[in-house]
């Protein structure tokens, strides 16, 4: 028999161990992608043209689209989100209604994102008659995100301390009126860092949209109509991302540097979840000093007082 | 009072919350919108092209030229890769879990959580890539063969589902009651007895809950698997023989396929039961959310 002290420090060097190791294990999977797409800033990558047969092409459409992409699907998904998240917290009653709902949010989110993108194709591209279009694509997205952003709306929603809102109800002000200007702007640091989370997801997603979106761009032209397929702004025009550019290189790339421009492309991809990521957190600590440092402290007060 | 201006209710309150109700009848119809069409789509290969159901399952023949669906191929590689990253994954994630909770939870908060939240960020082409320029190298120059194979794939989906379930875990940990630690070091326990013995049997359930939408994620995670897992339509013999996978081939041969063709519609079906799995493990994890709740 093992000393039972000498048992509990192996195991606590195995834990030390293992999440060391899963530290290192990002440190090195960020690393490699760095490294192996160095250079990707090059703005003659960027905002280059890729082509379809010669080496040396660049990453320019994909970029815009994916950029283009997720305002679309922030602009669709956000209002929903936000609209899901409040009715669950604040007028859905428990109940039988309320468990079905939940149950559907559960299975929404659990559902794989190929088969949202198969949906997507039955009804988006081929019940509309669009075709492959940038709406398709990111009606697509939003059925993988609302889930998440009515949680996290109902989540904020509910953190906002209830003495706030009959503070506001006692006052006179509807439910209504005590959630769009009590409520929302208590709440508005989480949802808004969850709104940046989701983003960086929308970014990279590629399986929903191979199928919705398409794997092409037409050749854009910034000067054609907006309903013309190659006016960059137009929603019903295909437009393939940077995440599916990468999956299209490795899959069926034919061009000499398909690896060179992937990787690169992947860089980009980290740089921007990166990015977002910094950015939620940022944004949270800002708008929480904004918010506590103002009205929010001299309101707790009484409340402890009391 | 009576001079008061009467408050326009319809404006102030009624408008606001029909919008907000319509807004979670989005989720319920979108929900129920999409088991109908892939429900519809998926069952025409059996009342319109005439495969068999038990065929599609049980058979591993899959030659659409031949007109052969065998589909079990797919759900065999779907179910392997699935359970072998929950094999790897699991064990990683709960320590990680512990670690965060009980051993250090300051490396915890400033290091762990932002690195989770991190490879969760990352998407999962890249997570792909990685593999095809990295792991299946390395496989091929340790294993020999191509490289591609069933364990690069669950290598790779280890990875991508360790963080769900890590943050599970974490939540479950977080919710066991600071006094059965107390009393557990109370009766002379060390942290390692305290922990193993008392804090994880407490946790079971969220724990357990983790473990299945990790399942549930790697059951339906398409690109990042089909890019190493070689896609070769054969029942895999060993970890390092390359198979494939439902989200694997809906993936590569959806848009090969006319619709309205028995091969498209076969792959409607396959289509169908990546659904009816994803329900699965939702009622497995309401099962274990009630059973819990019961005693």
């Amino acid at each position: 028999m093992m000393n039972s002290r000498t048992v509990n420090k192996i195991w606590t060097g195995v834990f030390y161990a293992i999440a060391l190791f899963v530290v290192l294990l990002l440190g090195f999977l960020v690393y490699e992608i760095l490294k192996s797409g160095w250079g990707f800033w090059d703005l003659s990558f960027l905002t280059g043209e890729s082509s379809n047969t010669e080496a040396g092409g660049g990453i320019g459409y994909q970029l815009f689209n994916s950029f283009y992409m997720l305002v679309i699907t922030l602009i669709i998904s956000v209002p929903l989100g936000l609209g899901a998240g409040i009715y669950l917290a604040e007028y859905a009653k428990p109940g039988k209604l309320l468990s079905f709902i939940r149950l559907c949010i559960d299975t929404m989110a659990s559902l794989p994102s190929i088969v949202v993108g198969l949906f997507g194709l039955l009804v988006f591209v081929t019940a509309t008659g669009w075709g492959y279009t940038i709406i398709g694509g990111a009606l697509a997205i939003t059925i993988l995100n609302l889930p998440n952003l009515a949680r996290v709306s109902e989540g904020a929603i509910l953190d906002v301390p209830d003495s706030v809102k009959e503070a506001s109800l006692g006052v006179g002000a509807t439910k209504w009126q005590t959630i769009v200007k009590i409520v929302l702007p208590t709440a508005l640091p989480q949802i808004i860092t969850g709104i940046i989370l989701a983003a960086g997801r929308i970014f990279g997603e590629a399986a929903a949209l191979i199928y919705t979106a398409g794997l092409t761009t037409p050749i854009l032209n910034t000067a054609a109509d907006l309903s013309s397929p190659v006016n960059p702004f137009n929603i019903f025009r295909p437009a393939e991302t940077l995440a599916v550019h990468i999956w299209k290189l490795n899959s069926e790339g034919i061009v000499p540097d398909a690896q060179a421009i992937a990787t690169k492309a992947a860089a980009v991809l980290i740089i921007m979840v990166l990015i977002f990521n910094i950015l939620a957190r940022f944004v949270a600590k800002i708008l929480q000093k904004r918010f506590e440092g103002g009205k929010m402290k001299r309101k707790k007060q009484p409340q402890t007082a009391a | 009072m009576n001079d008061h201006k009467p408050i326009n209710y319809w404006k102030s309150e009624y408008l606001g919350r029909i919008l907000v109700t319509l807004c979670g009848m989005v989720i319920v119809f979108t929900t129920l919108a999409i088991i109908v069409f892939i429900t519809g789509k998926g069952i025409q290969s059996f009342t319109v092209s005439g495969i068999s159901l038990w065929e599609m399952i049980s058979s591993t023949n899959w030659s659409p030229n031949d007109g052969q669906y065998g589909a079990l191929i797919f759900i065999v590689g779907s179910t392997l890769v699935s359970l072998g990253a929950i094999l790897i994954s699991a064990p990683i994630a709960v320590a990680l879990a512990i670690f965060m909770n009980y051993i250090s939870p300051k490396f915890g908060e400033k290091v762990l959580r932002p690195v989770l939240e991190l490879l969760v960020g990352i998407p999962s082409v890249v997570y792909g890539l990685l593999g095809v320029t990295i792991l299946v190298p390395f496989l091929q120059r340790t294993y020999g063969g191509v490289g591609f194979s069933l364990l690069a794939g669950i290598i790779v989906l280890s990875i991508m589902i360790l963080p769900t379930i890590a943050s599970l875990a974490s939540d479950a940990l977080r919710g066991v009651p600071p006094q059965l630690l107390e009393a557990s070091y109370g009766l002379g326990s060390t942290r390692w007895q305290a922990i193993s013995r008392v804090v994880l049997p407490a946790a079971k359930k969220g724990v357990l809950t983790g473990i299945v939408l990790g399942l549930a994620r790697a059951f339906g995670e398409a690109l990042a698997v089909q890019m190493v897992i070689g896609n070769t339509i054969k029942l895999p013999d060993l970890l390092t023989d390359p198979t494939a996978t439902l989200t694997g081939i809906l993936t590569m041969d959806m848009s090969n396929t006319l619709n309205g063709t028995a091969w498209n519609n076969a792959l409607w079906s396959l289509a169908l039961i990546l659904l009816i799995m994803s329900f699965l493990f939702i009622m497995i994890i309401r099962f274990i959310g009630n059973r819990g709740a019961g005693k």
